[in-house]
């Protein structure tokens, strides 16, 4: 069964009195354990995409399922116990909770999502450091760390409640090339440790290189799907 | 809980002049509004005492129709015989009465036989009076304050004897009419100079009731008034309602009340001044209110502003709503509990400090008054409630519009 299945999926936006198409009528699937990457300049819908796999914007037409579950019509509360539950974000700006810790920023959604028991937590958050390498930094808070180990502690914090699906807007924009190799390295690694589906988008032709499955949009609709 | 309230704390903390200067604020109100009851209070308990404990008693009981007419000091409605007695046995059964006093109060010619002039005279038993009115002694300007008075004694209000240069061991000749017409005239030695105070029967002189008696011809027992002293003035309206419904059982054979009874507020003109007192710490109270209402609206609405992309990306990694809106709604309540203790910690020292330092005021006539504030626990546990309360309430829409954000939103804003 596809982790992701999407039928003529679209998504518009009521700009006034206009309608603008961001995605039109897409169709695809994503197995189970793929490194998926949406290729396209700016404005061809990639973000727009990963939102309504992620559950963050509802589409305005066709069927969507994510992890066997039709997730067009969730309501706002269930969304956010699917996205819990089910799927991690990595974001281009990194987005770690600035007053906590490295390790209390991976132990978040431990708590505030999933309420897992401490001791369970302290060993699944050790885990994630050690599988992102960033044990020795557990104990700083994000403004003392480089963009790159941000963007581990981001990596891990998607991983820690062992989702079936990870998705990472532009994962790379922010880093310089060696970093962004890395850290498309370590979400590959990742996905081989825990067998997650990644799912990022990139403008960047060298990440897209590193991906499994592309998937190439223009204007809100799939040009291509190439298997590297 | 304890995760959100960790969270909470760090996102306080992360703000710290925002956070500090907002429970400044919050601090000032409660230290205000704690004062202000504390010295108020005082005030008003101060002055109430002085009535009650030097003249007026918490309560008093007259014959039906007395107080309408009280100003003239009428004779002819006095409680008599039987009357008086129900009263001592009502009065009697009551434990949480400490003392009671029957008074007779009438008008009289006063002469030191070169000038003549109206008197208005409480006549009472002294031991009684002493006890219900203990701080009686205290107004004695001149004279021996050990028992009050003797028979054939009199004290002189303060007016009086410095209008006609009366001096203590004088003697002096009461004229009064009795209710029958007759006139009797009686001599007496002035034993004391009254200070006058405010307030019904603040100006009267003071003379035995048996020689009240005599003076008026009365035969048997007859009196104007009881006053009561009780035990415990917070118990003044549980006793009043008691002893209201006990007496309301008596009357006349033409069916109406024998009696009526009189809390102090409702005979002394001072209750109006407490009552504006309580009127201002109420308006105080809403200042406090409207204080922490504003400072913990604007310090939440602008931490939900600065922190839209931190509330984008909780949400989207799934926190619900509901555990968002805890969040804010913890912040603020840390504010309110943060501000309130600083608070009532600067309070209680404050107080303590004025105790200390012996604050005294003026008071009409009355010079030096001592002002002993305190604050309740009462008072305290009311405030603390009140701004906490507001302080959750504040937060209340700001932490409702970050729970309802919308993610994709919150992530996009820069």
């Amino acid at each position: 069964m596809p982790i992701v299945a999407a039928k003529h999926l679209c998504k518009t936006y009521q700009v006034g009195d206009i309608a603008v198409p961001a995605v039109r009528g897409v169709d695809f699937t994503i197995e189970p354990a793929s490194f998926v990457s949406f290729v396209g300049p700016s404005g061809s819908g990639k973000s727009t995409l990963l939102n309504m796999i992620g559950c963050l914007d509802p589409p305005s037409d066709g069927s969507l399922e994510v992890a066997g579950q039709d997730v067009t019509s969730l309501s706002r509360k269930d969304s956010a116990i699917f996205r819990g539950d089910k799927i991690g974000f990595i974001f281009q700006d990194f987005n770690l909770i600035p007053v906590l810790t490295v390790y209390e920023n991976i132990e978040y959604p431990l708590i505030m999502v999933q309420n897992w028991p401490a001791a369970k937590r302290r060993k699944q958050v050790e885990k994630m450091l050690e599988a992102v390498g960033m044990e020795d930094q557990a104990n700083k808070f994000p403004s003392q760390i480089s963009g790159g180990q941000k963007q581990r502690v981001a990596v891990a914090r998607a991983l820690v409640t062992n989702p079936v699906l990870v998705l990472a807007d532009e994962p790379t924009a922010n880093l310089d090339r060696d970093t962004a190799n890395r850290i498309i390295t370590l979400m590959k690694k990742m996905r081989d440790e825990f067998s997650t589906t990644f799912i990022f988008s990139t403008h960047d032709p060298k990440v897209v290189k590193s991906a499994e499955i592309i998937f190439n949009l223009e204007d809100g609709m799939l040009l291509s799907e190439k298997i590297n | 809980m304890f995760n959100i309230l960790k969270i909470a704390i760090r996102n306080l903390r992360r703000y710290k002049r925002r956070t500090f200067l907002t429970s400044i604020l919050i601090t000032l109100g409660v230290v205000s509004v704690l004062l202000f009851v504390s010295v108020a209070g005082s005030f008003k308990a101060m002055m109430i005492g002085q009535i009650t404990d030097s003249m007026m008693g918490h309560l008093q009981i007259h014959r039906k129709g007395y107080m309408a007419s009280m100003d003239s000091l009428p004779l002819n409605r006095n409680l008599r015989g039987k009357q008086i007695s129900l009263v001592k046995n009502i009065l009697e059964e009551n434990d949480q009465i400490e003392a009671y006093s029957m008074r007779l109060k009438l008008g009289a010619m006063f002469s030191n036989f070169s000038e003549t002039t109206n008197i208005r005279l409480t006549a009472v038993n002294p031991e009684q009076e002493l006890r219900t009115a203990p701080m009686l002694q205290d107004r004695l300007l001149k004279g021996d304050k050990k028992g009050l008075l003797n028979k054939g004694e009199i004290l002189v209000p303060e007016l009086i004897a410095r209008g006609m240069n009366i001096k203590i061991g004088d003697t002096v000749v009461l004229v009064a009419t009795n209710k029958d017409g007759s006139v009797n005239g009686q001599s007496f030695v002035v034993r004391g100079i009254l200070e006058g105070i405010s307030g019904p029967g603040g100006r009267d002189g003071y003379i035995h009731l048996a020689d009240a008696r005599s003076l008026l011809r009365i035969q048997g027992k007859e009196i104007s008034e009881v006053a009561i002293r009780l035990k415990d003035m917070d118990a003044l309206e549980t006793v009043f309602s008691s002893l209201k419904q006990r007496l309301a059982v008596f009357k006349t054979k033409k069916g109406k009340p024998v009696y009526e009874i009189h809390t102090w507020a409702k005979l002394s003109p001072f209750a109006k001044i407490a009552s504006m007192i309580d009127l201002m710490t109420l308006f105080i109270k809403v200042m406090l209110v409207a204080i922490v209402l504003i400072s913990i609206m604007n310090v939440m609405i602008m931490s939900v502003y600065e922190r839209i992309n931190e509330i984008g990306t909780i949400a989207a990694i799934g926190t619900r709503p509901g555990k968002i809106m805890a969040l804010f709604l913890t912040e603020g309540l840390l504010l309110g509990i943060f501000g309130t203790l600083i608070g009532v910690i600067l309070s209680l020292v404050a107080v303590a400090a004025m105790n200390v330092s012996g604050i005294s005021f003026d008071f009409g006539r009355q010079k030096g008054l001592l002002l002993s504030p305190t604050i309740g626990t009462g008072d305290i546990f009311l405030v603390v409630i009140i701004v906490i309360a507001i302080a959750v309430l504040g937060s209340l829409q700001p932490a409702w519009k970050a729970a309802r954000m919308d993610p994709i939103t919150a992530l996009r804003h820069v």
